[in-house]
């Protein structure tokens, strides 16, 4: 059984069920929390996810060119700082949020101003 | 150092991916189903450090920094900072998930399902060693080809900022 793991590290397969079940994760968190700061952690959770498949498939496909694994890395650079704007943007109406209902919890947002 | 472990017959790279995806999914599982936010938090902090390492074993050093710059550094501390900011002693600790926990539990393993069956049933195009992604090919890359993302990206990071700091501030001129 041990046999299978071996060269998993080189397995692209391996890192992108890896990446699935990140991903699932934090698709089931961002559904089931109600704490609005809980949903966005759980969405820099599938952010994450989305990486890490970036990052596999440029280390391990079409690698007769080294610019091409380069370009996955750039991608998701680009990634990582669209997720740092959505998270101050989103956290920041959280903030705003909070300081109109008094409450975090996501189900209690039944309008936006009183 | 040998190149491989003795007892278990496989390579250092593999035990090192198998540890990390391990610490990898448990801390994501404790990120969503961990009842106290502040310890969710934590866990996300070592979730992402655990990401930097699998980055690490993927060939992409580069990404792995920038990892631990961008989310360990200034997200998790951001989320902090907001969770302390929102924390309420007063909500009731047992109602942490909607009432659709269930069928969204549901919903996303058939999720991971679907995605590992259709990972593992697809022929993916010539696999080859892992390939090192080297910084300068990075940076040729990103100043050559992907130029126009790169300014979005900086306006777009600007306006985060702007739109942040005015969307966090206090109104004052309405309290006077």
């Amino acid at each position: 059984m041990l046999s299978a793991l071996n060269l998993i590290s080189q397995n692209l397969n391996a890192y992108l069920v890896l990446s699935g079940i990140l991903f699932s994760i934090g698709a089931f968190g961002f559904l089931a929390r109600r704490n609005a700061i809980s949903m966005l952690m759980s969405i820099e959770l599938m952010l994450n996810a989305v990486n890490l498949a970036f990052i596999a498939f440029g280390a391990f496909l079409y690698s007769s060119n080294a610019r091409h694994a380069a370009e996955a890395s750039v991608i998701a650079l680009i990634v990582m700082a669209a997720a740092a704007a959505e998270a101050t943007v989103g956290l920041a109406i959280v903030i705003a949020i909070y300081r109109n209902r008094k409450t975090p919890l996501v189900d209690e947002y039944d309008a936006m101003r009183q | 150092m040998a190149d491989t472990i003795p007892l278990l017959g496989f390579g250092w790279n593999d035990l090192l991916f198998l540890v990390f995806a391990a610490i990898m999914v448990v801390t994501a599982l404790a990120v969503v189903l961990q009842r106290d936010i502040i310890r969710a938090g934590g866990a996300m902090i070592i979730c992402f450090a655990a990401l930097a390492g699998l980055y690490v074993i993927a060939g992409s050093p580069v990404i792995a920094a920038a990892q631990v710059l961008v989310y360990i550094g200034a997200i998790s501390v951001l989320v902090l900072f907001a969770i302390m900011l929102t924390q309420v002693k007063s909500a009731p600790r047992a109602l942490v998930f909607q009432t659709q926990a269930v069928p969204a539990a549901v919903a996303t393993v058939v999720l991971a399902l679907l995605i590992g069956v259709t990972v593992v049933a697809t022929d993916w195009p010539k696999q080859v060693a892992t390939q090192v992604a080297a910084a300068k090919d990075m940076a040729v890359t990103l100043f050559n080809d992907y130029t126009l993302p790169f300014e979005v990206v900086s306006v777009l990071l600007l306006a985060a900022v702007v739109g942040g700091v005015f969307l966090a501030k206090r109104e004052r001129a309405e309290a006077e």
